[in-house]
């Protein structure tokens, strides 16, 4: 657990000792804020469903940005074998990693609140789909930070983490808009895997726990499979 | 202290350690020696618990590899090679994350961080990114997260690879300061270094252990042969030839040099027996003029490529 929290201290502060942090975070603030506000006046109501329906799309690839270098850097320049020889757990480490990839993802998501402060001086903004939006960007989040990290520790190149993960991140955003191509028969089970909808539930403010559930699994099995890749890696 | 049993390790078809077997001793300072690609990095992740062997064991104190890997990565300081360290970060953040790691008390850590940073020389750098750093910064950097816990054995991967001579002298005299009192394991394929800093020396060779023992013992066991090299301000080689053949202890002598009237020639003595008295006699009473004379023993390194040859 001690080592858990080290681990999660380095990598938390690693990320702002980079540019890419600084980069990342820009990017994702202007994108969101110019998605939500060039048609926000047009809709004349207020509320933030825009901002969070595009949210797992710009997760998919932004994400994926935070986390690709949390193990391939490591594997790269041979850090890893320092790390590992050290008395800590596979398990302390990937959690840790996990963990600041997630703060991270909080600290990117905190100028955002700004836009319910704004909005609900125009006009009143109703604080359940509100909070449930960023309790759903959180676990959201969670995951695709999960799936990130696994991606990188498939490889020791980062571009390649980054297009798997950002593979797999879109590939569960967009399925529940691609059900019309599939059969009949698989319908339900893929529905149950695309993550937008379960997103977009808790964002309408309805904490159900199957959504928090699916968030939960994908973070749980994306984890258990970085720590087999990380082992496998020996 | 450390017992290696049998030790194999393979990387898909290509084996690597071909069962190993050796003792380490409390306060040994032991030099793993062997050529490039022979399997030293490979013995010395597979105790430090970086990969796990393919078959055979290492213990530690009574504790196996296999199943109380944690406490014994606990009491070893590991240096891999090209010491691998975070680029991004500052020597002293470096420093402290590896004292969280290594649970050293809080109010022990900055004390630690300072005594190894005046033991390391690493004063100056203490807040410089490691991306920064010469190649001899970043060796002390890793050698002072190696000593961090003060662990009871270290494990250094070719400490003094890339250092220019200075920083080798250090580093020696560094290794040679802990080895007083901890068990120190070194991989290098540097002789003089193993010569200057080892108390015993283990040559492995394509994965099996070639020799193993005390730089004298291995000097020992190979024969007491030695080699003397004269140069003779002479012409004429045959004469010389005919002048050594008397003497029953040495081989006929080799022409290594001929040049302006000058020949350089050595000669190699089968037993030890001191043959450089008679040697000179027969000089003197030829009368040739004398250029150089001096014996050679057997060194660690001809050793080294009588085990180690190709073939």
């Amino acid at each position: 657990m001690r080592s858990t929290v080290t681990i999660f201290k380095k990598e938390f502060g690693g990320f702002f000792v980079s540019p890419i942090a600084y980069i990342v975070i820009s990017i994702f603030l202007v994108l969101t804020g110019w998605f939500f506000f060039s048609t926000f006046f047009l809709y004349n109501q207020a509320d933030l469903r825009n901002f969070f329906s595009l949210l797992p799309m710009t997760f998919s690839f932004v994400i994926p940005a935070v986390t690709m270098r949390l193990f391939s850097e490591e594997f790269n320049t041979g850090s890893y074998e320092l790390l590992l020889t050290m008395p800590v757990s596979a398990t302390d480490i990937v959690l840790g990693k996990f963990l600041a990839a997630v703060a991270f993802v909080a600290i990117m998501l905190l100028p955002t609140l700004s836009y319910g402060t704004f909005i609900s001086f125009l006009g009143d903004l109703d604080p359940g789909p509100w909070i449930g939006g960023y309790v759903g960007a959180l676990l959201l989040g969670g995951a695709f930070a999960a799936i990130g990290l696994f991606a990188s520790s498939l490889t020791h190149n980062q571009i390649i983490a980054f297009i798997i993960g950002m593979a797999i991140c879109f590939t569960l955003t967009l399925l529940d808009k691609m059900l019309i191509f599939l059969p009949e028969a698989v319908l339900g089970i893929f529905q149950f895997i695309g993550a937008d909808t379960h997103f977009q539930n808790i964002a309408r403010g309805i904490l159900d726990s199957r959504d928090i559930l699916y968030f939960l699994s994908i973070s749980f099995v994306m984890l258990y499979g970085t720590h087999l890749a990380v082992l496998e890696k020996n | 202290m450390i017992r290696i049993e049998n030790l194999t390790k393979h990387y898909g078809n290509v084996c690597a350690v071909d069962g190993i077997s050796f003792e380490i001793r409390k306060g040994e300072i032991l030099g793993l020696l062997g050529p490039n690609g022979a399997g030293k990095s490979t013995t010395l992740r597979i105790l430090t618990g970086y990969i796990p062997p393919t078959a055979g064991n290492i213990t530690v104190k009574d504790l196996d590899i296999h199943h109380q890997a944690l406490e014994i990565k606990e009491m070893i300081g590991y240096l891999p090679e090209a010491a691998p360290i975070y680029p991004d970060m500052l020597v002293y953040d470096y420093l402290l994350f590896v004292a969280d790691l290594r649970n050293l008390r809080r109010e022990r850590k900055t004390g630690r961080i300072k005594e190894l940073a005046g033991l390391c020389g690493l004063n100056e750098v203490m807040h410089k990114p490691i991306h920064e750093l010469s190649k001899g910064y970043k060796q002390r950097v890793g050698l002072a997260h190696a000593m961090m816990s003060d662990p009871e054995i270290l494990v250094l991967d070719e400490p003094t690879s890339g250092l220019d001579p200075n920083q080798i002298v250090e580093i020696r005299d560094i290794i040679r300061e802990i080895g007083r009192e901890k068990t120190v394991i070194l991989s290098t394929h540097i002789l003089s270094e193993a010569e200057a800093t080892c108390d015993r020396v283990v040559i492995i060779h394509k994965g099996r252990i070639a020799a193993d023992g005390t730089t004298d013992t291995l000097k020992e066991s190979t024969g007491r042969e030695y080699t003397v090299h004269i140069s003779l301000q002479e012409e004429d080689f045959e004469s010389i030839r005919k002048a050594f053949a008397d003497l029953p202890e040495i081989d006929a002598p080799v022409l290594t040099d001929s040049h302006n009237g000058t020949l350089d020639f050595s000669l190699t003595c089968r037993t030890g027996k001191d043959l450089r008295p008679a040697l000179y006699d027969i000089i003197r009473r030829e009368g040739w003029n004398l250029l150089e004379f001096h014996r050679q023993t057997q060194t660690l390194e001809s050793i080294f490529r009588q085990l180690t040859k190709e073939g």
